[in-house]
């Protein structure tokens, strides 16, 4: 056995089922190795796109999604991806291969430092040095990337070290690594302290984020807010924590978010922020959040908690297990009376559109979109003005809503989808992204087409990059400067039928609701494409 | 507001870097930073003086405790720690200089370690604040270049 077998032999011990990649002369043995293992291959058509399917298989599945890459130009290309999975704390592993090691530090054909490139951006990297190394190394990247606060691990294995041999593979059944020991269990204490306040409390409010998520802890806090009536509201990442139609549900806060959910934000005298960073755009004053009111923060990473607020109660621990402490705590408490207040808060504060009848109406189709979805679909928003109106308009039942939240990655969905649906074959998945997006992943239509997996892409078009050309509509007086893409964008009706992909076209809502339909009536890969008003503000 | 850190972290390749490279991506300010092999030669202790607001202090403790290869993290305020620092001074002297800088050296307890015709290297080991002292005393003779360890701490003895 040599280096590259016992590496796949390590994805199968940890039972990976697909690596996303692009080979390259570095990676090659890993590659010569995959193809007599059950483990599926995808070939993206670049390697930023593999990260993201990684990204995209991990969030529905709640494992470790793998992508594989060669080094240089392959594991910069990874680069934006990383960063993208480690902004929303995705539990994924690279592998990059790496120049031989005697070559490595002399700048050869495709060296690139790659694990000191990603430094700032992952949660831990590894460059492999000996080959007996190797099943040690991915119990603990696969470990590492799942637990705690999750995020991605490279492993960097140079090319001789793959060609080498291995005696005696022997995969560790444990993990000990003496510097990593993640707080999963709440403090008692803590635990006892919030639940007194919780008593007391006459407005308290949950603010969950995508760590809710992550600790697979959603029905959890369901039960918990619907037992002691407590309103929710959630951050972008924590989208589909609570059904849209819950009546305990208040929306998406922040400066994209529902005008009610904020305002029940600072109303409440008790909040208990849960898997949420306090970042700009869900919490733009954070001294807002804790004058004269209570602050639970629950966070499985403490360097979180205290970043950008300093909480009352601190709370380190796994979403999940704290809730179920909660559950096991006997108390009561009544504020029927706050509930009724954000309820008309619910019904008073709609923003009320007036959109363009000759135009689809975004915001209007969205929602009657995501009315047609099968109940537990995953919506992949991608990142722009489309991404604002998916947060605000999509109506969530027990699917998942997929976003590049923390980095507000720009292509992120199309390759996103592709691996949130090989992750689960049976759900339907829709990628929606502006024509700008589009066009950053519309190379991985060929993926779709070669490895058979079945995606709906929605690109709105308003042949704008809609987004800045707002923000220059505010803050620079309409002198819009390099947002027009009109000319140049593709045909996307020849695009779909060069790919062999279907096509449908909506203009306006007349027919809007018999396109989706139509749309959605299979599960076959089908490009729909929406004409918005270019001027559409969100 | 100053702070030490005395953080124990594996003794591999790239820590330093890791380490170092955490206080340049989150603004934080790096006074000193001295790293040592510990008893245990798979151990390493760092010790990095920083300074910033209460909230800055506490997140560098935090952020350190996060990166996988620290071990652990203990940190002090100066006036609870014994530190010193070395510092190798190479002078110029003539006829006219000579007794003073003996002089100096006799007043802040530093050695001279080294000598030629026209050079002399001074060798002093102190707290950081006399340290500076000397580095301004020898700086009005002639300072050819100076070599320092930066801080080194450690908590004062407490019996439990």
């Amino acid at each position: 056995m040599i280096g590259a077998d016992a590496m796949v032999k390590c994805l199968e011990n940890e039972g990976v089922t697909t690596v996303y990649g692009y080979p390259g002369v570095a990676i090659c043995p890993f590659y010569n190795s995959i193809i007599s293992s059950g483990i599926k291959t995808v070939l993206v058509r670049t390697e930023q796109n593999a990260a993201h399917a990684a990204s995209g298989e991990a969030r529905v599945t709640g494992k470790v999604g793998v992508c594989a890459v060669t080094s240089g130009p392959g594991a910069t290309n990874l680069i934006t991806g990383i960063a993208t999975a480690f902004a929303d704390s995705i539990p994924m592993v690279c592998i990059s291969g790496q120049v031989k090691s005697e070559l490595i530090g002399s700048d050869v054909f495709q060296e690139a430092d790659i694990t000191g490139a990603v430094e700032s951006f992952i949660k831990y990297s590894y460059l492999v040095k000996n080959a007996d190394d190797i099943p040690r190394i991915f119990k603990e990247a696969f470990y590492i990337a799942n637990s705690g606060r999750k995020g991605p691990v490279l492993i960097d294995v140079p090319q001789d070290i793959q060609e080498a041999a291995v005696r005696n593979f022997k995969y560790p059944e444990e993990v000990n690594i003496r510097t990593y020991k993640p707080t999963i269990k709440g403090h008692a204490v803590q635990i006892k302290k919030v639940i007194k306040e919780l008593e007391k409390a006459k407005r308290p409010i949950i603010c969950a984020g995508g760590g809710v998520h992550l600790s697979n802890a959603v029905p959890e806090l369901r039960e918990f807010a619907h037992k002691y009536r407590i309103p929710v509201v959630n951050t972008m990442m924590g989208i589909g924590v609570m059904r849209t139609d819950d009546p305990m549900y208040f929306g998406m806060v922040g400066n994209n978010g529902k005008a009610y959910a904020n305002r029940a934000m600072n109303e409440a005298d008790l909040i208990i922020m849960v898997g949420a960073r306090v970042a700009d755009r869900a919490i733009s004053q954070p001294d807002l959040i804790f004058t004269n009111k209570i602050l639970v923060h629950i966070d499985v990473d403490p360097a979180e908690i205290g970043k950008n607020v300093g909480p009352t109660i601190p709370l380190v621990g796994d979403a999940k297990h704290i809730f179920d402490d909660f559950a096991n705590q006997e108390f009561e408490c009544e504020h029927e009376e706050w509930i009724k207040t954000l309820e008309e808060y619910r019904k008073d504060m709609v923003k009320v559109r007036k959109p363009n009848p000759d135009y689809v109406d975004p915001a209007g189709f969205i929602t009657m979109l995501s009315k047609e979805m099968k109940d537990n679909a995953v919506y992949v928003a991608d990142v722009g003005q489309n991404q604002i109106w998916s947060c605000n308009y999509h109506i969530v039942k027990d699917g998942r809503f997929l976003t590049s939240g923390g980095m507000g990655t720009m292509g992120y969905s199309i390759p996103a989808a592709m691996g949130a649906k090989r992750g689960d074959m049976s759900r339907q998945v829709v990628a929606v992204c502006g024509d700008g997006s589009f066009q950053m992943s519309m190379m991985e239509l060929a993926t779709i087409m070669q490895h058979n997996i079945p995606v709906k892409i929605i690109v709105i078009r308003n042949n704008y990059l809609g987004m800045v050309r707002q923000f220059q509509h505010f803050n620079y007086k309409d002198n819009y400067s390099v947002v027009d893409i009109k000319d140049g964008s593709p045909n996307l009706e020849k695009l779909s039928a060069a790919y062999g992909i279907p096509y449908i076209r909506v203009e306006n809502m007349s027919h809007a609701l018999e396109k989706i339909k139509e749309f959605l009536k299979d599960d076959t890969t089908t490009l729909m494409e929406c004409i918005v008003d270019p001027m559409d503000l969100v | 507001m100053k702070r030490i850190y005395s953080v124990l972290v594996e003794n591999r390749a790239g820590v330093l870097c890791k380490v170092s490279g955490l206080f340049s991506r989150r603004c934080y300010n790096i006074d000193s930073l001295a790293v040592g092999e510990t008893e245990n030669p798979d151990v390493s202790c760092m010790t990095i003086v920083s300074s910033g607001n209460q909230r800055t202090i506490e997140q560098i403790e935090k952020q350190l405790n996060k990166k996988i290869d620290v071990i652990k993290v203990k940190t002090f305020e100066e006036k609870d720690s014994i530190s010193r620092e070395l510092m190798l001074i190479k002078v110029k002297y003539n006829r006219n200089t000579r007794r003073d800088i003996m002089e100096i050296c006799d007043i802040m307890k530093a050695d001279i370690v080294d000598m030629s015709n026209t050079m002399m290297i001074v060798q002093i080991c102190d707290m950081p604040e006399r340290i500076k002292v000397m580095l301004d005393m020898l700086k009005s003779i002639s300072i050819v270049e100076v070599a320092r360890t930066g801080t080194l701490a450690l908590p004062k003895c407490v019996d439990n």
